[in-house]
């Protein structure tokens, strides 16, 4: 769930050094507020109830009426929701901004579960591209492959695929992690700005390509590295965080997170400051 | 956009017309403009089977020039004797639409080379595919509208490839649309989804070494491309693979052969492929959707990674 407050103090993310740049002038810095997650709720959302449970067979209905169905039998206050037959279908539960338990019992199509905030989702099956596109907080496991732009440009929660993943996974990400049980293709984590991805099998070339921060562990081998992306040290701090991270995504069990590798942004393509274009211009 | 699919079973035949009319039809949205199958029947072998347009078709949509019918009649005619000089004969015709025909013919010379230019030396003729199990079809339309216009839901083969095309940088014609010969190779057949930026560079040298072109849409410079490599003595494979550095910009192509249907994926993996394969059946498309049409069960699919290239037999 979504909340952001301006805040002055040093967040916990500053404190434990995941964030280290200050921006000045009227850009602000927006920090979620866990203080105040629980008593906040978007337009047209739902309490449901995770005990509460039923099916839908999508088989014969559009990705729309699909939709409008879940969000009726949110409405109802089902919690849990089992997906039957979705057989590729593009865009299947997007724009779920409330909790809710949803499983999908086949494969999805392109934009599945995109731009959601709040929902656990499980697929026993393979996504298209984009999948999870925009994520704000929530889990989505994939049991299986996935396409590329895999978590395209989220902000929040845990994005999971068991299986291997197509390329640019990660891309233009600002938040949440991403992990890959298989490997994953060319450019991932391109012009990705925060957060983090773990692949434990081999990942493409070009990896981080244009990174401006966020942090990407990899198990197995590098294809090649993008542009501005370079070997960091792999803490001690890293490897208990992998393996609590790995250990809820229920993938990697006895993975050898030691021997990972750890690729941040060099920062030395950065071509920006602080300063509105307002500013930069009355200081030329 | 533009989507393409392809299948092949290995070890058996299947009606692969209905199949691919389904795996298509489900990509419409990627674009109607024009559909294409190449569909490898199962021939006895003996004789080639020559698709050949003698006109084009200026239904709704079409961006060419209606002619009169009496003006393919005329082509028609010196095909017909162009054939008979070339010690060709023609064991069975159909003339499917006034434009369209399908020739069962005799002819023992193994280069066509000589006989294809001999053939498009005729002005609005174009041979659309000369093999001895090949046959290509297409035409304006969804890939329902053009499996009904020429009765493909019937034909039995073991693999084909297919195109869905929405026209971007050429026109809304026949010549334009995919599958693209590989011409002049018997057999060999191209679909694409992508923009290929070395196009006109790539045109000019290989017109230098003597291919030919027919159409200005960038997709045909695959087809010419790896007839060349396999002209030069390339097995199919080593084309493809050359390709991937030789072909600037994005692509995912599919090309079959008599007995092979391969894939190859730019290095930069920018358009989609999905990918299902199992002991006897391989099937894949631009979407998933596509080969659900024909596996609706619940299977195991795959991105190919960026720079894949991958061939298989029947």
């Amino acid at each position: 769930m979504a909340n952001i407050k301006s805040v002055s103090k040093k967040t916990k993310a500053q404190a434990m050094g995941m964030h280290t740049e200050v921006l000045t002038g009227r850009t602000q810095q927006k920090f979620f507020n866990p203080d105040e997650a629980e008593n906040f709720y978007y337009f047209g959302t739902h309490d449901v109830d995770f005990n509460k449970r039923t099916d839908l067979d999508v088989k014969d209905m559009t990705a729309a009426e699909a939709n409008k169905e879940i969000d009726n039998l949110m409405g109802q206050g089902y919690g849990t929701i089992v997906i039957k037959n979705p057989q590729g279908k593009h865009s299947l539960g997007v724009g779920i901004l409330n909790k809710l338990n949803l499983i999908f019992e086949g494969s999805l199509g392109y934009f599945g579960m995109g731009s959601c905030d709040g929902p656990i989702v499980r697929i026993n099956g393979r996504v298209g591209w984009s999948c999870a596109e925009n994520l704000m907080a929530g889990k989505v496991v994939i049991e299986k492959n996935a396409g590329s732009c895999f978590g395209a440009a989220i902000r929040g929660g845990d994005l999971i695929c068991k299986g291997s993943v197509g390329a640019r996974t990660g891309i233009d990400m600002k938040g949440g992690t991403i992990i890959i049980g298989g490997d994953a293709g060319a450019f991932t984590g391109f012009m990705m700005q925060r957060g983090r991805i773990i692949i434990l099998g081999d990942v493409g070339i070009n990896l981080g390509d244009s990174m401006y921060d966020g942090t990407i562990f990899v198990g197995g081998e590098i294809g090649s590295y993008g542009s501005d992306a370079v070997d960091a040290e792999l803490t001690k701090s890293d490897q208990d965080w992998l393996k609590r991270k790995l250990k809820v995504a229920e993938i990697g069990e006895n993975f050898d997170v030691s021997k990972m590798k750890k690729i941040v942004a060099g920062k030395k393509l950065w071509n920006y400051d602080n300063l509105e274009p307002t500013e930069k211009k009355g200081a030329i | 956009m533009c989507g393409i699919a392809g299948l092949i079973h290995r070890g058996k035949s299947s009606k692969v017309g209905h199949e691919l009319q389904g795996m298509l039809q489900a990509l419409k949205h990627r674009g109607e403009d024009s559909t294409g199958y190449a569909l490898y029947g199962d021939t006895d072998g003996k004789n080639f089977i020559m698709r050949f347009k003698v006109g084009e078709n200026v239904g709704e949509g079409s961006t060419s020039i209606a002619e009169d019918v009496s003006v393919y009649d005329e082509r028609k005619k010196i095909v017909d004797s162009y054939l008979n000089e070339m010690g060709a004969k023609i064991i069975k015709e159909e003339r499917i639409l006034p434009y369209s025909l399908r020739y069962e013919i005799e002819y023992n010379k193994k280069d066509l080379l000589e006989f294809s230019q001999k053939i498009e030396s005729i002005p609005g003729v174009e041979i659309l595919s000369m093999g001895k199990s090949l046959e290509v079809i297409k035409d304006l339309g969804n890939a329902k509208m053009v499996c009904d216009r020429y009765n493909l839901d019937k034909l039995v083969g073991t693999h084909a490839i297919g195109h869905a095309r929405m026209a971007t940088e050429s026109g809304v014609d026949i010549k334009s649309a995919h599958p693209f010969w590989g011409y002049p190779f018997s057999d060999v057949s191209v679909v694409h989804n992508g923009q290929l930026t070395n196009y006109w560079n790539n045109r000019r040298a290989l017109e230098n070494k003597g291919m030919r072109f027919m159409s200005e849409c960038d997709s045909e410079l695959i087809a010419v491309y790896l007839a060349e490599k396999m002209r030069d003595g390339a097995s199919l494979e080593e084309g493809m693979k050359e390709s991937l550095t030789g072909l600037d910009g994005v692509f995912t192509y599919f090309v079959a052969t008599k007995d092979s249907l391969g894939m190859a994926k730019d290095t930069m993996a920018a358009k989609p492929l999905v990918l299902y394969e199992s002991d006897d059946l391989v099937a894949m498309g631009s979407e998933e959707i596509a080969i659900r049409s024909i596996l609706p069960q619940e299977i195991d699919t795959y991105d190919p990674f960026d720079g894949e290239v991958k061939v298989w037999q029947i």
